[in-house]
């Protein structure tokens, strides 16, 4: 019994090892050694990676990167939060609202993204429309700014924040809002009060689908930021493509994975069930 | 509230649902400390009745006053009635004392602190106070909503079904608790149930309610002994149907010989003598095939299948509907 069930597990395992465990610990290994002179690894084994991340330079990517991703979460959040309670309160027709939620999946964010920079360039939609309309006379700089960034992550991840927040809402016992009423409570007591305390872990495992991956964004950024304001995962990828410097890239890969996995534990507190 | 008019009316209550009419003209007047059942079976619009009574649902037509006061138009935060859900809708977020704390603090009761001690200790939640109402039993919980209501002090208590979630042990024991605690309380207690039993047992007043409409409203003894429909004859008890009337299974007498003249009687053959403890319940095919239940003493001593007997019963005892044709 126990060795049929190590067998079935054994195609899983080897696909975890080989995928994940394995090129993880490459990382890991690339991240004490020396870039080499024509870009490739060379001895000697060294901690310098590590602590080349502590120059102020880096520091300011990092804090940049936690605050367009907390940003990112946090309008998620709002924009999500009523989205979710609608659909929860739709009858019949949430499955098609949850549906159009999801619609967005079947284009490449690739793609997705690239439209965005038509929309928000100076000869595009958002621009000529409002020339058109003599609201303004000059191209408003929309592309390639901090704003264009966040609209960028908070348009790709928000389908993360509203499902989650949509499953926590959905499970709400009707009653309890109607006895809320019940008992005295207006609309926005009942919602502070009942409602959002209710769907607090779907709130959170939203902020965490949107805020991890926010954090490790690079497409955006380096396609509506236009390189201007990177964030960890532009540095990350400038590492590996043009600084040609794999140790030192490697070394920001795990500090940003281990950044990430300590704000998991801090929310696993609380219940890091309500994610899986 | 001085006067003696009724704390709730009902005036020709009608709630349309989609391709159905849910309540079709319900009046009814519950007077003050009245403990008031609504009987029915389900669908038969009793519990939409207390939903419109709540606010959680608008009328079709018709009106409700509290008081004295047309509440038609007030959302439920606006009226001072209280609901007992079925389930109780306990905040599971909240301690007990904090569920009880709730309404309190929404409309901004001072004396928070003594209010709920006092209806903690009245329905004996005292030292649950901190408990999550996962952490309490089913009838703790029922306890725990009762209190979050009359802590609030309103003019009716709404209860659906209150006992209905509660195992069949407990639930003739917490039907005396509520009578007891009605009692202590005088409040206006409104509710609903299909269980004829739980509605005779503990209401002053019943309202049998069949397809949307009142059918009757009378006291416990009204409604059981002289029931004015057909159907609200055969809901609050068995009836054996015999020649247009109804008689009720306790009233059908039995006997081996001819029983004396003055009372009506049919011969028939017993088909099965029951033992059910306090009585025996014979049923007896008449020449008709139709069968009867009669429920007699077991002092009277036992009958054996294939026996004839006279079933017989008292003109007073019969159930008549005149009114129906």
């Amino acid at each position: 019994m126990k060795r049929l069930r190590r067998a079935f597990l054994a195609p899983a395992w080897a696909v975890i090892g080989a995928l994940f465990l394995g090129p993880l610990a490459l990382v890991g290994l690339y991240s004490f050694l020396t870039r080499g002179a024509y870009g490739g690894l060379g001895q000697p084994w060294t901690l310098e990676n590590y602590t080349r991340l502590l120059d102020p330079l880096y520091g300011a990517i990092l804090v940049r990167s936690f605050l367009m991703a907390g940003a990112a979460t946090a309008v998620c959040l709002l924009l999500a939060f009523p989205v979710a309670l609608w659909i929860a309160r739709a009858g019949p027709r949430r499955n098609l609202y949850l549906q159009l939620v999801i619609i967005p999946f079947w284009t490449s964010f690739l793609v997705r993204t690239y439209a965005w920079m038509f929309l928000l360039r100076d000869t595009g939609l958002f621009n000529t429309a409002l020339q058109a309309l003599g609201l303004i006379d000059e191209p408003l700089p929309l592309l390639y700014t901090p704003g264009a960034v966040l609209l960028g992550l908070v348009y790709g991840f928000l389908p993360f924040m509203v499902l989650p927040v949509y499953a926590a809402l959905e499970r709400i016992d009707r009653n309890l809002l109607e006895a809320s009423a019940d008992l005295g409570a207006r609309p926005w007591a009942t919602l502070t009060r009942i409602v959002i305390p209710l769907s607090a872990p779907g709130i959170r495992a939203g902020a965490v689908l949107v805020f991890i991956p926010c954090l490790g964004a690079y497409l955006t950024p380096d396609l509506l930021g236009g390189g201007k304001q990177i964030m960890i995962g532009n540095l990350i990828q400038n590492q590996f493509t043009t600084a040609r410097d794999w140790p030192f890239g490697s070394a920001v890969s795990l500090a940003l994975m281990l950044a990430a996995m300590a704000l998991l534990v801090l929310f696993a507190r609380r219940g890091a069930k309500e994610l899986l | 509230m001085s006067n003696v008019g009724p704390v709730l009316e009902l005036r020709n209550l009608t709630k349309d649902y989609p391709g159905h009419r849910a309540l079709d003209g319900v009046s009814l007047e519950a007077p003050p400390g009245a403990f008031y059942a609504l009987l029915g079976p389900s669908g038969c619009g009793k519990t939409t009745t207390l939903r419109l009574i709540a606010g959680f649902e608008p009328p079709t037509a018709g009106d409700i006053f509290l008081g004295g006061e047309r509440i038609n138009d007030r959302r439920p935060y606006e009226r001072n009635v209280s609901t007992v859900f079925q389930n109780y809708a306990l905040f599971p977020h909240l301690t007990v004392r904090g569920n009880v704390e709730y309404g309190l603090r929404r409309r901004g009761f001072d004396g928070l602190e003594r209010r709920v001690r006092e209806v903690l200790e009245l329905v004996q939640l005292t030292g649950k106070d901190s408990r999550y109402p996962s952490e309490i039993s089913g009838g703790e919980r029922q306890r725990a909503a009762l209190a979050r209501s009359l802590v609030l002090a309103p003019d009716v208590l709404l209860l659906d079904e209150p006992l209905s979630a509660l195992d069949p042990n407990l639930r003739k024991q917490v039907r005396a608790e509520l009578k007891q605690l009605q009692r202590r309380v005088g409040i206006t207690f409104l509710f609903v149930t299909h269980d004829q039993e739980e509605a005779l047992s503990l209401s002053d007043r019943v309202a049998v309610m069949h397809r949307g409409r009142i059918e009757q409203i009378g006291a416990p003894e009204d409604v059981y002994l002289r029931p004015r429909t057909r159907f609200v004859a055969s809901f609050l008890g068995a009836v054996n149907w015999l020649d247009g009337a109804g008689i009720r299974p306790e009233a059908t007498r039995i006997s081996r010989t001819a029983p004396a003249a003055g009372t009506r009687s049919l011969p028939a053959t017993v088909e099965r003598c029951v033992f059910l403890g306090n009585c025996l319940q014979v049923e007896a095919r008449l020449a008709t095939g139709q069968t009867v239940v009669a429920e007699t003493s077991r002092l009277d001593g036992g009958f054996t299948a294939g026996e004839s007997v006279h079933l017989w019963w008292r003109a007073a005892d019969e159930l008549l509907f005149p009114a129906e044709g």
